[in-house]
C-alpha cells in the first residue's frame, strides 16, 4: 500500500466512524439513579464521619447534618424564584419536642422526644445531649469556637435534669444561642456507645467516633470508602421529621469539574453540589437538568483594603478604591451573572437588610478628585492578592480591578496565593495590604457578620480595621433581641459606618450553586452549604 | 555466571540502595517542612483562633524542634508506622495500600496495553520502511507525544461516555452497582479472577478502560519509537547480514537474532516509561475520578501534610529501587556480555 493509499483509507474510516448511527446506541440506561437511590457527586473529599474531630474539613460536615440530629432545626421557606431555603427566624423541633426560656431568658429547658431512639435502638436521653454537648465544648478548634458564638462555653452550663429534660444556663441572655444549637455542630451522640470505645488518652472517643457514626439521624453511614464514596441509608425509625425520599444515597468524589459536568449532563447522577458559576448558567439551558441557585445568606464578596498599608489609612484612599471598580463588568465576567450585586445602592442607608448594596459604583471622575486630595496624587503600588482555591471567580475579579486602579494611578500587582497558606497570610497574620476575600457568617444576623469582619483581631477582619465606635455598637448589638427596640437603629449605624469608611469593599453576594437531574425534588439551601439530603426526594 | 555470583550481585544492589533510601528519607523530611503554608492552621478549621491552632499543633507534634521529629519519624517508621494523613483521616499506611495498587493496576495495564502494541507496530515498521504501517507507526508516535494525557482523557470521555455512551460513567474503580472483591493483590481485576466473579471482572474491567488507553497511547510512543530505531539498527547489522547470507530463514533472523538484541534498549527505555506513566497518572486519575496514589500525594503536598507526604516519597523510592533492580536483574538474564567481567 501507499502513501495515497494510506490517506484514502484513513479518510474513509473517520468518515464511516462519523456516520455511525447515533439512535443504534441506545443510551446507557442509568441503573443507579433510580428511586431508590440517588446518586450525589462533589469535588470534594470526606476526611472524617466526626466533626468534632480536629481536622475535618468543611465537606466532612453533611455526615453531621444527615446522620445525626440536634436539639432544634429551623424551618423551610419559599425564596423569590420558587426554590426552597431553611428560615433562620423559625426554630423548629429536632430532638427535642418543646423547650421554654426563663423569664430573664438566660435558662432554656429542653423536653426531650420519648420515641426518639439511637440507630442500635437505645432511646434518647438527656445525659446523651449533655455528653455531646460537653464533647463539643472541651475538644477545642472550630466546634468549641462555633459553640462559644452561641455563649456556649463550658460543660457547666449543660444539665440533665432527668432522661428527658434537658437544661442550659446562659451566661447572659442572648439571641445567638438557640439558633447556634441549629448549626451542625451541637450533634447529639449516643454516649454509652461512645464511651465504651473511649480509652484514657481518648476520653471523648475521637478514633471510634471518627471512623463510626453513632447517632439517631435519618441516614446511616452504610460505607465508607475514604477518598471514593459514602454510602447513606435511611434510618427507616428516624422519629424527628418526616420519612427521607430515599431509601440510599450514594456521595461520589469526582475531582474534575468537567467530568462531573459530563455525568449530570449525561443523567448518570441525581445530583452535582456546588458548580461554578460558568456551569450554572450553562447547565440551565439544557433539558433534563435543573440548576438551584441560591443567593448565600450574610456573605459578599469583597475587595479588602489593610489599614496597616500607609495609603489604606487615607479613608479618601480607600473611597477612591470603591468609587474606581468596574463592577458591572466583574458581574458579568467573574460571576457569569450568578448572585447579588452589591454596589450602586442609595446613598442613605433605609433598611437593616443584610448584605445590601453600597452606595458605590464606577465612578473615576469622583475617585481621582478623591485621590487629588490626598498625599497620594501621584499614585502607589500594591500587591493585590486573592486566594488560588478560589481562583475560579478572584482571577478575573483581580484582574478588572487592577484595570479600575490603573485608571485613578494605583498600580496594583496581582499575587497569588496557595490555598493552605491563605488562611495563615491573609486571616492571622493579616498582612496582605490589598486582597479579595469571601466571608459569610452561619448565624444570619447583620451584627454577627460585623462582629467577626469590623473588631480588630477578630479572623475575617483581615485589614486591621478599627473604630471605638463600631466596636462599641456590635459589643451592644450582639447577644440584643432582633426586637429590641434599639436593635434596627445600631444595625442601621454599623451599615452606615461600614460604608463610610469602608475598608472593605463589598462585590456581589454569591450564589450556592447545585445542579439536579429531572426528577429529583425537595432540595433546600441551607447556610452551611453542604447537602441536606433528607429533604431530596424523586419525582 | 554462576547461581551465587549472581545473587550476591542482586544483594549488593540491595544494601546500595539503603543509603540511597536514607538520602531521600531525610532530604524529603526537610524539603516537607520547608513547604511554605503551616499545616496547623490549616487543619484547625477556618473559624479557629490562635489559641486551637496551638492546640492543633501540639497534636501534630510540630511544637518540638525539627531533629527531635525527625527522630521520632524514624522511631515510627522502624515500627512500621507511617503516620496519619490528616487531609484524608486515614492512616498513611491504609492509603498507600489501598491507593497503590489502584494507581499500579492502571500503570501495568497501560505499560502492557503499549507493549502489545508498540513492539509488534515497531518491529513491522521497522522491517516495512515507508509502509502504511511505517506511517501508522509514526503518526501514533506523533500523537502520543504530543497530546497531554488530560486531554486525552477529556477527549475519549466525551466521544465514548458523553456522546456514544459506550463507556460506563466515569466514577472511579467500580460501577457504583458492584462492591469491590475481596483484597488479595488489590488489583480488582486479578481479584475478581482470583474470586471467580466475572460480571465483576467485566465490570472493573469497563471502568479501567479509557483511562488505560489514555495512558497507553501516551506510552505507547516512546516504545515504538525505541523499538523500531532498535530495529533498524540490529537489521542493518553486519551478523543479521551473516545470518541472512547463511540462509536462515527469515523468522529465526527477524526472531532470535535481530528482536533479541533490539529488546535491550527497549527495556531500558521501560523503566523510564514506567516513572513517566506514574507521573501522567495524576491527571488521568483526577479526570476518572481513579482513587489512585498521584492525586492523593497532590492533594497532600497542596494542604502541607507531611506524613501523606513523607510516606508517598518512600513508596516511590522503594519502588523505584525495586525497579530499577529489576531492570538491571532482566537485563543481565537477557544479555550475556553483562555481569561476566564481574
Amino acid at each position: 500500500m501507499n502513501r495515497r493509499d494510506f490517506l484514502k483509507s484513513a479518510t474513509t474510516l473517520s468518515v464511516s466512524a462519523s456516520l455511525l448511527p447515533l439512535s443504534q446506541l441506545l443510551p446507557r440506561a442509568a441503573q443507579a439513579a433510580s428511586n431508590e437511590t440517588a446518586v450525589v457527586v462533589f469535588g470534594g473529599t470526606i476526611n472524617s464521619l466526626d466533626i468534632h474531630r480536629s481536622g475535618t474539613n468543611r465537606a466532612s460536615y453533611q455526615v453531621a447534618i444527615n446522620c445525626y440530629d440536634r436539639l432544634v432545626s429551623f424551618g423551610t421557606k419559599a425564596t423569590g424564584d420558587g426554590s426552597l431555603s431553611y428560615d433562620y427566624s423559625n426554630v423548629q423541633p429536632e430532638l427535642a419536642e418543646s423547650w421554654e426560656t426563663s423569664e430573664d431568658g438566660t435558662v432554656m429547658t429542653f423536653k426531650i422526644r420519648k420515641n426518639a431512639t439511637f440507630w442500635d435502638g437505645k432511646p434518647v436521653t438527656a445525659h446523651d445531649v449533655k455528653w455531646s454537648l460537653d464533647r463539643a465544648v472541651s475538644l477545642g478548634g472550630f466546634p468549641t469556637v462555633q459553640m462559644k458564638a452561641g455563649r456556649l462555653e463550658s460543660p457547666d452550663q449543660f444539665k440533665a435534669i432527668d432522661d428527658h429534660t434537658f437544661q442550659i444556663t446562659l451566661p447572659f441572655p442572648s439571641k445567638l444561642a438557640l439558633p447556634d444549637l441549629a448549626t451542625p455542630i451541637p450533634i447529639v451522640i449516643n454516649s454509652e456507645v461512645a464511651k465504651a470505645n473511649a480509652t484514657a488518652d481518648d476520653p471523648w472517643a475521637t478514633e471510634y467516633l471518627h471512623r463510626n457514626p453513632a447517632g439517631s439521624g435519618a441516614f446511616k453511614v452504610l460505607r465508607w470508602n475514604a477518598g471514593e464514596q459514602l454510602v447513606y441509608e435511611r434510618n427507616d425509625n428516624w422519629a424527628c421529621g418526616p420519612l427521607p425520599g430515599y431509601q440510599r444515597v450514594m456521595l461520589r468524589e469526582v475531582p474534575a469539574q468537567s467530568t462531573r459536568r459530563a455525568l449530570i449532563e449525561r443523567g448518570s447522577v441525581s445530583a452535582s453540589q456546588d458548580i461554578p458559576n460558568k456551569d450554572a448558567k450553562e447547565l440551565a439551558e439544557k433539558p433534563g437538568v435543573k440548576v438551584v441557585s441560591t443567593p448565600i445568606e450574610n456573605c459578599i464578596y469583597s475587595l479588602c483594603t489593610n489599614l496597616d498599608f500607609e495609603p489604606f489609612k487615607d479613608k479618601r484612599v480607600r473611597q477612591a478604591v470603591a468609587w474606581s471598580i468596574p463592577y458591572e463588568k466583574i458581574f458579568e465576567q467573574a460571576a457569569y451573572g450568578q448572585g447579588v450585586p452589591m454596589w450602586g445602592g442609595e446613598d442613605q442607608v433605609s433598611s437593616i437588610a443584610w448584605p445590601q448594596k453600597s452606595p458605590y459604583e464606577q465612578n473615576l471622575e469622583k475617585a481621582r478628585a478623591l485621590m487629588a486630595q490626598t498625599d497620594y496624587k501621584d499614585g502607589f503600588e500594591v500587591p493585590l492578592s486573592f486566594n488560588l482555591s478560589v481562583a475560579d471567580w478572584a482571577e478575573p475579579t483581580a484582574l478588572l480591578i487592577q484595570q479600575g486602579l490603573a485608571e485613578i494611578g494605583i498600580k496594583a500587582n496581582i499575587e497569588k496565593i496557595p490555598g493552605a497558606n491563605w488562611r495563615t497570610i491573609a486571616l492571622v497574620e493579616k498582612k496582605l495590604p490589598l486582597h479579595l476575600e469571601n466571608f459569610g457568617g452561619w448565624l444570619n444576623t447583620p451584627d454577627y457578620y460585623f462582629f467577626w469582619a469590623y473588631i480588630k483581631g477578630n479572623l475575617f477582619n483581615s485589614y486591621n480595621y478599627d473604630n471605638p465606635e463600631m466596636a462599641k455598637l456590635i459589643d451592644d448589638t450582639l447577644d440584643m433581641a432582633v426586637s429590641h427596640p434599639d436593635y434596627a437603629p445600631n444595625v442601621t449605624r454599623m451599615i452606615e459606618i461600614a460604608f463610610d469608611d469602608i475598608p472593605r469593599i463589598p462585590l456581589w453576594q454569591p450564589t450556592l450553586n447545585v445542579a439536579f437531574k429531572d426528577g429529583v425534588e425537595g432540595y433546600e439551601y441551607w447556610f452551611h452549604r453542604q447537602m441536606d439530603i433528607r429533604p431530596l426526594k424523586p419525582a | 555466571m554462576s547461581l551465587g555470583v549472581k545473587s550476591k550481585r542482586v544483594l549488593t544492589r540491595v544494601l546500595q540502595a539503603i543509603p540511597t533510601i536514607f538520602g531521600i528519607l531525610v532530604v524529603c523530611f526537610i524539603l516537607t517542612r520547608a513547604l511554605p503554608g503551616d499545616p496547623a492552621a490549616y487543619f484547625a478549621g477556618d473559624m479557629a483562633d490562635a489559641e486551637s491552632i496551638e492546640q492543633v499543633r501540639e497534636n501534630l507534634g510540630l511544637d518540638q524542634p525539627m531533629p527531635m521529629q525527625f527522630v521520632t519519624y524514624v522511631g515510627d517508621l522502624l515500627q512500621g508506622d507511617l503516620g496519619v494523613a490528616i487531609s484524608t483521616g486515614q492512616t498513611v499506611t491504609q492509603e498507600l495500600a489501598k491507593r497503590l495498587p489502584a494507581s499500579l493496576e492502571l500503570t501495568l495495564g497501560a505499560l502492557l496495553l503499549a507493549l502489545i502494541i508498540a513492539v509488534p507496530l515497531g518491529v513491522l515498521a521497522a522491517t516495512r520502511p515507508n509502509s502504511w504501517v511505517d506511517h501508522l507507526c509514526r503518526f501514533l508516535v506523533t500523537a502520543g507525544v504530543s497530546l497531554p494525557t488530560f486531554f486525552t482523557g477529556l477527549a475519549l470521555l466525551y466521544v465514548f461516555y458523553y456522546l456514544l455512551g459506550w463507556a460506563p460513567p466515569p466514577m472511579g474503580r467500580l460501577d457504583m452497582m458492584f462492591l469491590p472483591p475481596e483484597p488479595i493483590t488489590g488489583f480488582y481485576t486479578i481479584d475478581s479472577v482470583i474470586a471467580g466473579d466475572w460480571a465483576l471482572l467485566k465490570a472493573s474491567l469497563a471502568q479501567m478502560a479509557l483511562p488505560l488507553i489514555t495512558l497507553a497511547l501516551f506510552t505507547l510512543a516512546p516504545i515504538a519509537r525505541m523499538t523500531r530505531a532498535a530495529m533498524l539498527q540490529t537489521l542493518a547489522s553486519d551478523y543479521v547480514r551473516t545470518a541472512r547470507a547463511a540462509g536462515l530463514s527469515r523468522r529465526r533472523v527477524l526472531i532470535t537474532y535481530a528482536f533479541r538484541n533490539a529488546l535491550l534498549p527497549v527495556i531500558t527505555t521501560l523503566g523510564m516509561v514506567f516513572s513517566f506513566v506514574l507521573g501522567a497518572n495524576v491527571l488521568v486519575e483526577k479526570v476518572f475520578a481513579w482513587p489512585g496514589i498521584g492525586s492523593f500525594a497532590v492533594e497532600a503536598l497542596v494542604v502541607s501534610d507531611y506524613a501523606a507526604v513523607q510516606g508517598f516519597v518512600l513508596s516511590m523510592a522503594l519502588l523505584f529501587v525495586a525497579l530499577n533492580l529489576l531492570i538491571d536483574v532482566t537485563y543481565t538474564l537477557i544479555d550475556p556480555r553483562v555481569g561476566e567481567d564481574s
